[in-house]
């Protein structure tokens, strides 16, 4: 969901560093940017040539009654014409399109640099504010790159050749015109300083009236068990007041500038009458040059007041940019190896050698209480199957974080047939491991692209199989469109159970050597509940297999059983000689024992 | 378009704003459009031979109508807009005061992102229909009609021959407009895929990495990012055309007036002057027609707007006082009994509660245990009013709930909701929530009852911390005490506390509830928890079960019936060795 807080940083004033960051990435398209430029350039002569023309036309031909020249000059006009039109077409699409590729090429970057960032980083910074840099930050960059660089020189290049015709026309007209151009000057700084205020203030009460609003929708029920809805409305009304009063201010800026411009404009107008006209009189100026000179001032009030729109365009820019760039540089990895070791063939035998491990960075403080593995040390023969039991919080999971290498330990080693996994790459080790997740993940695509990945060396033979070895081909094939059934949002389609199984075939197909199953915590009805049984059999089958235990019969025929306590390793055995133990595994047995026993009459109960 | 009628209340409750307003745009007009005719006469004058004062003159009427023009159209904004933004005002208000009296219900089948899509989207939509929507209109129509007269007025012919290719301006202005959107549609739509695809990769990204598909990730969001890239640039080859057009049709008029009113000054039949105005007159024009297929859109997408906004404003809140409410009840006392109480959620077949049937005395105490999904929430939840039962009645003092006033009832109620929600405000702000005004003193008491009063002190600025993203983060068992605090400070008659000690470490649950005996006395208290210790000296336990009570009884009672609630404190017994082992 999109945070409306990010709306208060407001925006930041230009920064020539983050600019020419920005700048970097329109190189690749620097053939383009050439092009738009030169045509910048000829526009920048035919735009202004038309009045020039007009000059010619009254002049030479109209005052002098030639009209078969009148129509030759008109013929010339329109040529300029269809060629102007079709150059600022030309133009447009040019810098509209290095717009899009650029966009394109951040976003791709972006994006690349998410995939390779590790897990840690994704702990700290929740999904909705990622993915609002891959897509809206982005896309907020377009304006400044479409419109924005290019075209500044194009209202810049525009100015000076109205300005060269101008003065080809008549150099004292061109300055008695032009001293009206201080007044605009001032006039628009004026402005902009008063607008960019009332501007501030105006964002500043939005995004407080939205994170009102938010707030307030999303602890609606507060709101009403409080009884509070007078109270909270009259602190959303001040609110909402303020932020009245703040446009109704900024209204009155922009109703004293648009005024203001079109006086200064006729102040222009006003000169070449009573100065132009006078000149007229006395024979310096003909009356073409007085009518072109009125139609200049027209065209070059656009350009000026346009190269202030823009700057706007650009300090919205420097928002996102910094935003972006703060991502890119975030440069959380997990360490790479020098040397990495191949793994050729592997057998699967795991140890943790007294591993000690905290959620913290290299270098954090880590204090007593930080530690979520003490000390753990256990070994897994390979083909071994071995559950890790333990209350919430005991560490569990984390030991499937280090295992996959998503976070390096602090102190001891982890090691795969006898290689310390710091010396793997973490790519190459996680192809030999398959997990299994708790919360199942489905992607938008069809349950066949969910099972494989999109990874197209497996093929349809090899997944059907699979899904029929693990049971799920029964559910799958039912539905209308069997394997190629697109899976609605969040599954909705799907049960619980039948996305778990999904999620074993996945595992199944990638064969690993290594699997990590957690088991879900979710209650599924008892039918299900047996296929799924059934199919955590299959898939542990002929390889080393590590399963994060919450249900009691996959305990029961696991070859060992570790028991974590506090993040320490406490009891380690089989089934019965733990329950003979009488210690932790035996009251851990009983805790399961009796939410087992209730969640069944749970089930029981509410069997549709 | 219809619902834009919706709006006339709010519009005439401005009329007399408006209508100077629209005074303001006539006066405007009225000297905009004599400026060209001022200039023309000023260029025939040059030929007549004229004087330097007689310039000046000229030159001055130009300014002077100008700036006259200028005043004119300084008050049009002053009246219309300003008019538009209080309306705004208005409807938001109305907006936020409906929305939040509507069923809680309503809040769980809607996500509040789509709530607020009206505030932040429809509403500034519909703002800007009355506001610039509304000027510009009136001043185009009006600019539009007077300039045309003029024109014709001055030449027939040369108008007409001018005036052809603008109407195109107008027609092509709208058509590309409605090419653009639809191709623009189109492109929100990828836009959305290309945000369905990221969001799956963040969120799935363990999965993504212990199967090592960053690659094959990274292709697909290329392809995607491809298409979005093409389509976007396929609407640009339309959007591009549109500027290009626009010179192209007000180019050909001016080389128009040029060549034709240059032939008519040449026969004699039209003055130089004249051809200037007419130039003029053209580059005038050309914005009204800009501005009409522009207004078209803006009214469209308006009129869009009001239907979403409409569609909220016209649920109606069920739970309100009624003509069965009974007013002359003041305040209650806190009995609370369930009569035979059925209740499911609307978009459910099957029932949540099923023939509750209980019955608190005044200032006893009962607790209610059962497993999650048992009904336990759903239960006290009726107790409040948050939802009315289906079949059944909710009494307090022998009263049906509904014949409460809703500010009795939910005054008279404290209630510590299992997720406690916060707001980024000062913890004590927090606290006093619920009440007018309190004394500090007050809220150091509950803070002291709740047990947060010593952790808050240790904050930053104490109980003047602002908790929430921007300020200090609290953990989920001092939010729940804070919320506790909230509730405790309404002194109400009846206390619900659901699962309010679940993050709350073991020792402090304990000194809570040694706390809280001497603040229970004579009021009703109702405690959900799942630890035994939360319940077991109250009068009443009650054990739910699929949303029946399956047993109730007093704790001795209940471990000697050896069913579930027996069984919830053997488990209980368990986890407190483990704890300790």
């Amino acid at each position: 969901m999109h945070d409306f807080r990010d709306d208060e940083i407001l925006g930041k004033a230009y920064d020539s560093r983050l600019m020419k960051r920005l700048l970097k990435y329109v190189k690749p398209y620097w053939k383009q940017v050439l092009i738009s430029i030169l045509l910048v350039l000829i526009l920048a002569v035919l735009n202004p040539l038309r009045p020039y023309i007009t000059k010619f036309a009254i002049d030479d031909y109209i005052l002098k009654s030639d009209y078969s020249g009148l129509t030759k000059l008109t013929l010339l006009l329109l040529g300029i014409l269809f060629l102007q039109g079709g150059l600022q077409y030309l133009l447009s699409y040019i810098t509209e399109w290095i717009g899009q590729k650029t966009i394109f090429d951040l976003r791709m970057e972006i994006f690349n640099h998410l995939q390779r960032l590790a897990l840690r980083f994704f702990d700290k910074n929740p999904t909705g504010r990622l993915v609002t840099r891959v897509t809206n930050d982005v896309e907020s960059l377009n304006e400044m790159y479409s419109s924005g660089i290019v075209l500044v020189f194009g209202d810049i290049f525009t100015i000076l050749g109205i300005l060269y015709f101008m003065f080809k026309l008549s150099f004292e007209l061109s300055l008695v015109t032009l001293s009206v151009l201080p007044l605009l000057f001032y006039a628009t700084f004026l402005f902009r300083k008063k607008a960019r205020e009332a501007y501030r203030e105006v964002r500043t009460l939005i995004a407080r009236i939205n994170a009102f609003l938010q707030e307030r929708f999303s602890g609606i029920s507060v709101v009403q068990v409080f009884h509070r809805e007078e109270k909270e409305f009259e602190k959303f009304d001040r609110i909402n007041a303020k932020y009245r009063d703040a446009n109704i201010k900024s209204i009155f800026y922009y109703a004293v500038f648009y005024p203001a411009v079109e006086l200064i404009s006729a102040l222009g107008i006003g000169l070449i009458i009573w100065y132009g006209g006078g000149e007229v009189i006395k024979g310096t100026v003909t009356i073409g040059v007085l009518i072109s000179f009125l139609q200049y001032t027209e065209m070059f009030f656009r350009p000026v007041r346009d190269l202030s729109e823009k700057y706007n365009i650009f300090q919205t820019a420097m928002a996102s940019a910094e935003r972006i760039f703060k991502l890119l540089d975030t440069k959380i990895f997990i360490k790479q190896p020098e040397n990495p070791v191949k793994l050729e063939k592997l057998c699967g035998e795991i140890e943790f050698e007294n591993v000690w491990f905290a959620y913290k960075h290299d270098g954090e403080m880590i204090s007593d209480d930080d530690w979520i593995l003490k000390n753990v040390s256990f070994k897994i023969n390979a083909g071994e199957k071995v559950a890790i039991v333990g209350a919430t919080g005991s560490g569990k999971s984390t030991i499937i974080n280090l295992i996959c290498k998503f976070y390096t330990v602090q102190k001891g080693r982890i090691l795969i047939d006898g290689i310390d996994i710091k010396n793997i790459d973490e790519k190459e080790l996680r192809k030999h491991i398959a997990v299994v997740l708790q919360d199942v993940l489905l992607f938008s695509g069809d349950i066949f692209t969910n099972i494989t990945l999109g990874n197209e060396n497996i093929k349809i033979e090899k997944v059907i199989e699979s899904a029929r070895l693990i049971g799920a081909d029964q559910f799958i094939e039912r539905l209308p469109n069997g394997y190629f059934e697109v899976v609605q949002e969040r599954g909705a389609n799907l049960s619980v159970g039948e996305k778990q199984l999904i999620s074993f075939v996945r595992a199944l197909v990638y064969d690993p050597k290594i699997l990590v199953l957690d088991e879900a915590t979710s209650s599924v009805d008892v039918e299900t509940e047996r296929v799924i049984q059934n199919a955590i059999g299959k898939l542990l089958e002929n390889r080393t297999a590590i399963v994060i235990a919450h249900r009691l019969s996959t305990i029961q025929n696991v070859d060992k059983i570790i028991v974590l306590h506090k993040g320490e390793v406490r009891e380690i055995g089989t089934h019965d000689e733990l329950l003979a133990l009488k210690g932790i595994y035996y009251r851990l047995y009983q805790l399961q024992y009796k939410e087992r026993k209730s969640k069944l009459v749970n089930v029981s109960g509410t069997a549709k | 378009m219809r619902s834009l009628f919706e709006l006339k209340p709010y519009i005439l409750k401005y009329k007399k704003l408006i209508f100077l307003g629209i005074l303001s745009i006539l006066v405007s007009e009225a000297f905009y459009v004599v400026i060209p005719i001022l200039i023309g006469r000023a260029v025939d004058n040059l030929k007549l031979g004229i004087t330097g004062e007689k310039l000046l003159w000229f030159a001055s009427l130009v300014i002077g109508s100008t700036l006259l023009s200028g005043i004119a159209s300084f008050f049009t904004r002053q009246t219309i807009i300003v008019a538009s933004r209080k309306i705004e005002y208005d409807l938001r208000n109305d907006f936020y005061r409906h929305v939040q009296s509507l069923h809680y219900l309503y809040f769980r089948n809607k996500r509040v992102g789509d709530i607020m899509a009206y505030a932040t989207n429809d509403i500034p939509s519909v703002r800007n229909f009355l506001g610039p929507g509304i000027m510009y209109s009136i001043e185009t129509v009006i600019e539009f009609i007077v300039i045309l007269a003029i024109m014709f007025s001055m030449n027939f012919k040369l108008t007409l021959l001018t005036l052809m290719p603008l109407p195109l301006i107008s027609y092509l202005v709208y058509r590309v407009g409605k090419i653009l959107h639809e191709k623009y549609e189109d492109i929100q739509e990828h836009f959305g895929t290309i945000t369905t695809v990221a969001q799956e990769n963040i969120a799935g990204i363990r999965v993504v990495k212990s199967y090592v598909r960053e690659d094959y990730e990274v292709e697909k969001f290329r392809k995607l990012n491809f298409d979005y890239m093409m389509k976007n640039i396929k609407l640009i080859k339309v959007q591009s055309l549109t500027y290009p057009l626009m010179i192209l049709i007000t180019g050909i008029s001016i080389i128009i007036v040029v060549w034709y009113g240059g032939y008519q000054v040449i026969k004699g039949a039209m003055t130089l002057g004249q051809i200037t105005s007419f130039l003029i007159y053209l580059g005038y024009l050309i914005w009204p027609m800009i501005a009409f297929g522009w207004i078209v859109n803006l009214t469209q997408r308006a009129s869009a707007s009001m239907d979403r906004l409409l569609e909220v404003l016209k649920v109606e809140p069920q739970i309100r006082d009624t003509s069965e409410t009974d007013f002359s009840i003041k305040e209650i006392k806190g009995e609370v009994k369930f009569k035979n109480v059925w209740f499911k959620y609307p978009d459910s077949e099957s029932y949540v509660l099923k023939g509750i049937d209980f019955e608190i005395k005044q200032g006893q105490t009962v607790g209610i245990v059962g497993y999650t999904g048992s009904g336990k929430t759903t239960l006290v939840n009726l107790i409040p009013r948050l939802f009315d039962p289906d079949k059944g009645e909710v009494l307090i003092d022998g009263i049906n709930v509904k014949k409460i006033p809703l500010k009795v009832l939910r005054e008279s109620i404290g209630y510590v909701q299992q997720e406690v929600f916060l707001f980024s405000d000062s913890v004590k702000n927090n606290i006093t929530f619920g009440v007018d005004s309190v004394s500090d003193e007050e809220v150091f008491e509950v803070a002291k009852i709740a047990h947060i009063y010593d952790e808050v002190l240790e904050f930053p600025n104490g109980f003047d911390t602002v908790v929430g993203e921007r300020g200090i983060t609290l953990s989920g068992g001092q939010r729940q005490r804070v919320g506790l605090a909230r509730a405790l400070i309404k002194k109400p008659k009846i206390l619900i506390l659901d699962d309010s000690f679940s993050s709350v470490d073991a020792y402090t649950e304990e000194m809570i509830l040694k706390n809280l005996k001497e603040f229970r006395k004579g009021r009703t208290t109702i405690i959900i928890s799942h630890r035994i210790t939360a319940v077991k000296d109250a009068d009443l336990i009650i054990v739910l079960d699929d949303g029946k009570i399956v047993e109730r009884g007093t704790h001795d009672e209940l471990l000697e019936l050896g069913g579930i609630y027996a069984d919830l404190y053997l488990k209980q017994i368990l986890e407190e060795e483990l704890e300790k082992m």
